[in-house]
């Protein structure tokens, strides 16, 4: 006999990761939306999507819905191919796509009843009352959409997305819309489903200052293409930095440097930019001297706001090369 | 019509010209009329088969009222029935026109076996809708075999009848009533019509034959001189 | 899939657009009765206009509630596609203008699924109507105008004729033309519920389904041979007019109606076969074109 805690441990092991994407693509017409984009999210992880508006966010989290078919590449959720368990995936899954739509014409409570019965659960009145009481809108449970401000709709998707109790929460954009103290509620009920109920949220936004406060691990992509990875407390940890470098030739640079280890960088209007860990500039400035780059300046400043904001306020100029 | 008021002086030289033998033909329409005469009203059950072909339309049960002179209807009382407007005149009395009338010996004919005498009978009343009736008359039965009428507003028709227990009050037990009738056409564009791909085989002879209808009127029972309401006749 | 359908047809009851098909077919059925029940003999005078001297007949009891229902469908049943498509075709792109769509498709429920509920939901809907026009139109006309015999005129090629049913032969009749026509809107439903997968809001499909089934309806009743043998047969249109075929009584080689027949039986059925392959095509191309497409609403 295996003891149950051995059991139990051995069933969340191998479901350690969440949600897996290898070489990700995504093309529609000829553009690629989303570009050889691979990523994990562990259980337990609130998971920062960071990018742009029209950075690939939503059509990514789009295919991890299944709402739109990938061109190439693989999503494995739970430890499962989505293309072949989506039913049984999807089960698991909760989520708020953009804008909170729900049916206009019916109540909060018979949006919520359609939505937890499509998922295939067993529904009660109390369940459905008590999912309305968390999102505090039991007093308006029979009221019918139409007459919801943009707060309240945003806390019956929520409400919508959590009622089946997922084990996967999927936030597009959570507080678009929405007024500081809406934001703040959004933020305060995120938290409190991953710490108290144990639940994996990956959370989208284009504010960088919105992952930072929850978020445990993060990705940053630009033009459908990862930029950088990693847990938000190495990516914001002051030994990492943002390195800018100044040439005379910034698109032979660019040249170069696709073609070396120190992808992914960006290029901006007039430097070049990276991130990476303060002790690694010196071989960096090394490289470029000895592929005989005319270095005009490096700086070097610390924070990933910077770059991020490179990425987004200057979108028109910047071209991101990763490998 | 118009030719049938021009034709009328020569007739009635004719008419002269023949009086001499009308005289017989006058007293056996007169034992022809004493028959039809016994009859003041009548309420007969009958079955009527119309032929005509743009109506299908199946066998109908019909109750026949007559009151002299002249009122006659023809009732399907338990559903519709298309009754030929001239069916009024199987009515023997509209076509002897109430005995004012100049009759005219054409000689002798046969229909089956039995041999038949011809008369033309001329109305004298000249408003009268009946132009001209040939009335073919078993002398030995004395009664009336055949008519053939022509009308002013109701076109021609003919009347063949076969008689049975009511003979002797001059009353059929089938009547096969033949009429001209138009072509029906309904108004254009009121239907979206089914095709389903039947064909009209029509041949000429078909389309002649569309131009003709009849009505076949068997009679049941006859209930005779028992008084009717006119309120039937509405 | 029941616990889908029915979810459907939740939604479908609590849209006021709904009670839109149904009030209009009880008002063009009211309008109709009214004038029947005011001036139904100048109708009749009209159809037998070319035989009304040669004839005589009861027209009080002409114009009953079976008459009544034949006039009312014969007009209602080139409008009601409207009013499948009202629902039908806003399947789909409803839900897309809405945005419900994202919310729909990323349940543990297939795609398959979906289409074949929303079907099955519109289907319903249609049989729904059509009960309804079986009410308004049959029972209540037989309520106001009693019942009897039923006069049916009818074109056939260049030739009128007038069909003469006999009333313990009626009923059935309608109940058969119903069934047909269930199965001839259900072809309209499926049509805009092909359309609305393409669009992001209802009015496109909608539009699009009324034009498709008005020009075809209009092509099908051009009366030129070349489009006789050529193309008629290959639009459905031409069969949707098929639950006429119920009320063409057969008759005898003497032009005598046979109680309880119909004159041509197999086009009846060839024409619903056709109809059938006609649903079962468009909602087969509604799923394949549904399962391929992304949603992006």
């Amino acid at each position: 006999m295996i003891p149950l805690s051995v059991y139990l441990y051995l069933q969340l092991s191998t479901m350690a990761l969440t949600i897996d994407v290898t070489h990700l693509s995504k093309k529609f017409n000829d553009t690629y939306a989303v570009n050889d984009l691979s990523f994990t999210v562990n259980e337990g992880d609130i998971y920062g999507f960071l990018g742009q508006n029209g950075a690939g966010k939503s059509t990514t989290i789009r295919m991890l819905l299944t709402l739109i078919q990938p061109t190439s590449g693989n999503i494995e959720m739970f430890g499962k191919k989505l293309s072949i368990s989506r039913s049984e995936i999807l089960k698991q899954v909760g989520a708020v796509i953009e804008k909170p739509d729900l049916y206009k014409y019916l109540s909060a409570y018979e949006n919520l009843s359609i939505f937890a019965k499509m998922s295939g659960i067993k529904v009660s009145k109390k369940l459905l009352m008590d999912q309305l009481k968390m999102v505090g809108l039991e007093d308006r449970a029979k009221d019918n959409v139409r007459t919801f401000s943009q707060g309240m709709k945003q806390r019956l998707g929520i409400a919508v997305a959590l009622v089946h109790n997922p084990a996967l929460i999927i936030l597009d954009e959570p507080t678009n819309g929405l007024d500081p103290q809406g934001i703040a509620d959004i933020r305060n009920l995120i938290l409190k489903l991953s710490r108290e109920m144990g639940k994996t949220i990956l959370i989208s936004s284009h504010l960088l200052s919105e992952i930072e406060l929850i978020a445990n691990r993060m990705i940053i992509i630009h033009k459908g293409k990862k930029m950088v990875e990693g847990a938000v407390a190495d990516l914001l940890d002051p030994a990492h930095t943002l390195v800018e470098i100044d040439t005379l030739n910034n698109i032979e640079t660019t040249q170069l440097l696709q073609q070396s280890k120190w992808v992914p960088f960006i290029q901006t209007k007039n430097q070049l930019q990276l991130m990476m860990n303060k002790t690694a500039v010196p071989e960096l400035i090394n490289d470029l001297v000895e592929m005989g780059v005319q270095i005009l300046s490096v700086n070097s400043s610390h924070s990933l706001e910077n770059y991020f904001l490179s990425l987004t306020t200057q979108s028109e100029n910047v071209e991101a090369f990763t490998n | 019509m118009i030719r049938s008021i021009k034709s009328m002086p020569l007739l009635f030289l004719l008419l002269i010209a023949m009086a001499g033998k009308s005289q017989d033909v006058n007293t056996l329409l007169t034992k022809v009329k004493f028959n039809i005469d016994k009859v003041n009203d009548y309420e007969a059950s009958a079955r009527m088969i119309t032929n005509v072909t743009f109506l299908k339309v199946p066998d109908a049960d019909v109750k026949v009222y007559f009151k002299k002179p002249n009122k006659l209807k023809i009732k399907n009382e338990k559903g519709i029935s298309f009754v030929p407007k001239g069916a009024v005149s199987i009515n023997l009395n509209n076509i002897l026109s109430g005995g004012k009338y100049t009759a005219i010996d054409a000689g002798k004919d046969k229909i089956g076996t039995t041999v038949v005498r011809v008369i033309k009978l001329l109305p004298e009343d000249d408003n009268a809708d009946v132009v001209l009736s040939t009335v073919y008359i078993d002398e030995a039965a004395l009664v009336i075999r055949r008519a053939k009428t022509t009308t002013r507003a109701n076109g021609s028709y003919q009347l063949e009848m076969s008689y049975g227990k009511y003979a002797t009050y001059g009353l059929p037990d089938k009547i096969i009533f033949s009429f001209d009738t138009k072509d029906y056409k309904l108004p254009k564009g009121v239907t979206f019509d089914f095709d389903d791909g039947t064909q009209n085989n029509k041949t000429a002879a078909d389309k002649a034959k569309a131009k003709n209808g009849s009505a076949e009127i068997t009679f049941h029972s006859y209930v005779i001189n028992k008084g009717i309401v006119d309120d039937v006749f509405k | 899939m029941w616990k889908l359908l029915q979810i459907e047809l939740f939604k479908i009851s609590k849209r006021p657009r709904t009670y839109i098909a149904f009030i209009a077919v009880a008002a063009i059925v009211f309008i109709f009765q009214f004038a029947f029940k005011a001036d139904g003999q100048s109708y009749m005078d009209l159809m037998l206009q070319s035989v009304k001297d040669t004839f005589s007949f009861d027209r009080v009891q002409a114009i009953n509630g079976y008459f009544m229902c034949y006039i009312i469908l014969n007009t209602l049943l080139i409008q009601v596609p409207i009013l499948i498509a009202l629902i039908a075709a806003d399947s789909i792109s409803g839900e897309a203008n809405m945005g419900t769509l994202r919310l729909l498709i990323s349940k543990p429920v297939s795609r398959t699924q979906i289409i074949l509920v929303k079907f099955a939901a519109a289907t319903i809907f249609t049989i729904f109507l059509l009960l309804w026009m079986a009410v308004t139109a049959l029972f209540l006309s037989i309520l106001i105008f009693g019942s009897g015999d039923m006069l049916v005129f009818r074109s056939k090629g260049d030739e009128s004729q007038i069909l003469l049913i006999t009333k313990d032969d009626i009923m059935w009749r309608y109940y058969a033309a119903f069934a047909y026509a269930t199965v001839a809107l259900t072809v309209i439903a499926a049509l805009s519920l092909l359309l609305s997968i393409f669009a992001e809001n209802s009015i496109g499909p909608i539009i699009a389904t009324v034009c498709i089934v008005i020009v075809c309806t209009i092509i099908s009743n051009i009366n030129v041979p070349v489009i006789d043998k050529n193309v008629k047969p290959f639009l459905f249109t031409s069969y949707l007019v098929g639950w006429k075929g119920f009320f063409y009584i057969g008759t005898d080689v003497d032009g005598k109606t046979i109680k309880g027949s119909l004159e041509n039986w197999p086009a009846i059925r060839k024409s619903l076969l056709i109809l059938i392959a006609h649903i079962f095509i468009l909602i087969t191309a509604a799923v394949v074109v549904f399962k391929k497409k992304d949603i992006l609403s």
